[in-house]
């Protein structure tokens, strides 16, 4: 069954069309990876699942619920998050603290004024796990915005973790991580829980390749081509997109 | 529970202790009212300036929206309580105080839905503007304001029906620092707060405050609602002191003293109205004695010194200082101890 699925979305901004009649379904608890040369129009894709745009047309579902109207933290709140890109954290936050920050307010905390940060319910206990799953625990009293990149990226994965999210969507994880600090990246992202669904934008083909079971290939805002990673990997035309450079490795 | 999950539960806890700088802060602050009388009629300006201040930072150091129209909440709760007292509405100056903040509040909410899009400088031109037509209103409803004389024949009950108001400020200090105190317990709370960390977060990254749930555009009315009344407890505070509320507290220049004040004490960390209120206040106080026309030099000076040495660097030194101090108790301790220990070096980490 399909978690989440989008029928004909299209974004246009001015004349050109970013994002094209993309009609997609994401099972539940599946590791989808959506791929796609430079300007496919990937993260524009994300930022319509995750509300930071309005689409032009078409609408998108939720267990058959339609969200296409609501706002970004009301879709958050029905267990859709996400990673970005370029990073996008709290800089003068703590990684604690902004985890902490992430589970009061899924729990329902966020406009509490009165209680201190962390006294309520299992807030510090659930806090305290996604350090431990992120890696974290080594640098979670420092400023965000001194932490190595790799941290940083395990943080932007940890803030979309701590919302407990059903759907969860990650924008090239392991972009620019130095070789070092990959390891613990992918260690941490193979170790995401099953019946979380991800779908995964990448460049690393041994990365989509190892984790995705089911891989959707945008061009040019349409989608191409769409199906298991192995009948993918032998398409021509995807060959052909990719100039048959990366998929052959 | 794991080691990890005691030692966050207990870094939690320790975010919010009071440390003995705050202590000490309230300590000399309350031992005022004993120790300096002669001082009580600008320390009591000082009060207000503070908790006027305290409403500036809880929506610029803490959710990051600048103003240049805090007086209008000062102002419009200025007069409420003037008009309460004056006509005998309201005779208890506590219950005037919380309808004034109340009122500001209001007031707050309706204007805040005006400064949840835009840039920086947006956010000035529209709170200046909203500011700009309040004043122009009172000016034009003289009858009820008295224009540019002032509204006059305010008597204001004694508080609680206890302490009458008089000439020396010795009530009006004691009470304005009382209303400080308790409103910076409030806001104490509230930025340590769920809520509070959901303002710092906003601040930092909207994008990713919306990607982690937090409904940006709610919380900003929140905190602009929060801090307008404590804005108005300020003005209304002013008015029940002196007796007397002119066109002046909805004046740019207040809304522009006030960011100067923030800005000399630093913002984000709750305490930098207050020092810099008292900074304000007694630099004032103390260059009009020497040249009274040229004040504002001084502290035109000021300010483009803070700027130019910048706030992170005044940070590094005092950081600076401190290791320095703890470097030499350190030492004095470990001196004075060792011929105890008889001559071993103390092993300390």
């Amino acid at each position: 069954m399909a978690i989440l699925e989008t029928i004909g979305l299209a974004k246009r901004f001015g004349g050109i069309a970013a994002v094209a009649d993309v009609t997609l379904a994401i099972e539940k608890g599946a590791r989808h990876a959506l791929i796609g040369p430079n300007g496919a129009g990937k993260t524009t894709v994300i930022n319509l699942l995750g509300g930071v745009l309005k689409p032009s047309a078409g609408r998108i579902l939720l267990e058959g619920r339609d969200i296409t109207a609501l706002d970004r933290h009301q879709r958050v709140r029905l267990g859709m998050a996400r990673t970005f890109q370029i990073n996008q954290l709290f800089l003068d936050l703590t990684p604690l603290e902004a985890i902490v920050l992430a589970v009061s307010e899924r729990l329902g905390f966020g406009f509490d004024c009165w209680r201190l940060v962390g006294r309520k319910g299992a807030v510090a206990d659930e806090a305290a796990d996604i350090v431990e799953r992120f890696r974290l625990a080594d640098v979670m009293h420092e400023r965000t915005a001194i932490l190595p990149y790799g941290k940083q990226r395990l943080l932007e994965i940890a803030l979309a973790f701590a919302c407990r999210p059903r759907v969860l969507f990650l924008d090239e994880p392991a972009a620019g991580v130095p070789e070092a600090e990959r390891h613990e990246l992918l260690a941490s992202i193979a170790a995401l829980p099953a019946d979380v669904t991800v779908l995964l934008i990448e460049h690393d083909m041994d990365l989509v390749f190892s984790f995705a079971d089911r891989i959707s290939v945008l061009v040019n805002g349409a989608l191409f081509v769409d199906g298991a990673p192995d009948a993918v990997a032998r398409d021509p035309r995807v060959k052909a997109v990719y100039l048959g450079e990366e998929l052959d490795a | 529970m794991t080691p990890l999950a005691a030692d966050v539960a207990q870094r939690l806890r320790r975010r919010a202790r009071w440390s003995g700088f705050e202590i000490a802060f309230w300590v000399v602050a309350f031992a005022s009212i004993w120790l300096l009388p002669q001082k009580h009629l600008i320390l009591t300006e000082t009060a207000i300036l503070a908790l006027f201040a305290l409403s500036l930072d809880l929506i610029l150091g803490y959710a990051g929206i600048i103003s240049l129209g805090q007086a209008a909440f000062f102002g419009t709760a200025g007069y409420f309580a003037g008009l309460v007292a004056k006509y005998g509405l309201i005779n208890d100056p506590v219950l005037a105080l919380v309808c004034s903040g109340l009122v500001a509040a209001a007031l707050g909410f309706v204007t805040s839905f005006l400064v949840l899009r835009g840039s920086d400088l947006t956010r000035l031109m529209v709170t200046l503007g909203v500011s700009l037509m309040l004043g122009e209103l009172a000016n034009r409803y003289s009858n009820i304001t008295g224009g540019a004389d002032g509204l006059q024949g305010i008597t204001v009950a004694p508080i609680l029906g206890l302490f009458q108001f008089d000439m020396f400020g010795h009530t009006g200090y004691a009470y304005c620092l009382s209303v400080l105190f308790v409103c910076f317990l409030v806001a104490r709370r509230l930025v340590y707060s769920p809520f509070g960390l959901s303002l710092r977060a906003i601040k930092g990254n909207a994008l990713r405050a919306g990607a982690v749930g937090i409904p940006v555009n709610a919380r900003l009315v929140a905190i602009y609602t929060i801090s307008a009344g404590f804005a108005g407890m300020a003005g209304a505070l002013l008015t029940q002191t002196t007796a007397f509320c002119s066109l002046d507290v909805l004046s740019l220049e207040r809304s522009a003293d006030l960011l100067l004040v923030l800005i000399i004490g630093g913002t984000g960390y709750l305490y930098g109205g207050l020092i810099g209120a008292v900074i304000y206040k007694f630099m004032q106080d103390w260059i009009a004695t020497l040249t009274p026309q040229y004040w504002q030099f001084w502290i035109g000076l000021l300010l483009v010194a803070i700027v130019l040495v910048g706030r992170d660097r005044m940070a590094a030194w005092h950081e600076a200082a401190r290791a320095a101090l703890a470097r030499f108790f350190t030492g004095a301790m470990a001196w004075r101890r060792r011929p105890a220990l008889g001559g071993a070096a103390p092993d300390r980490r």
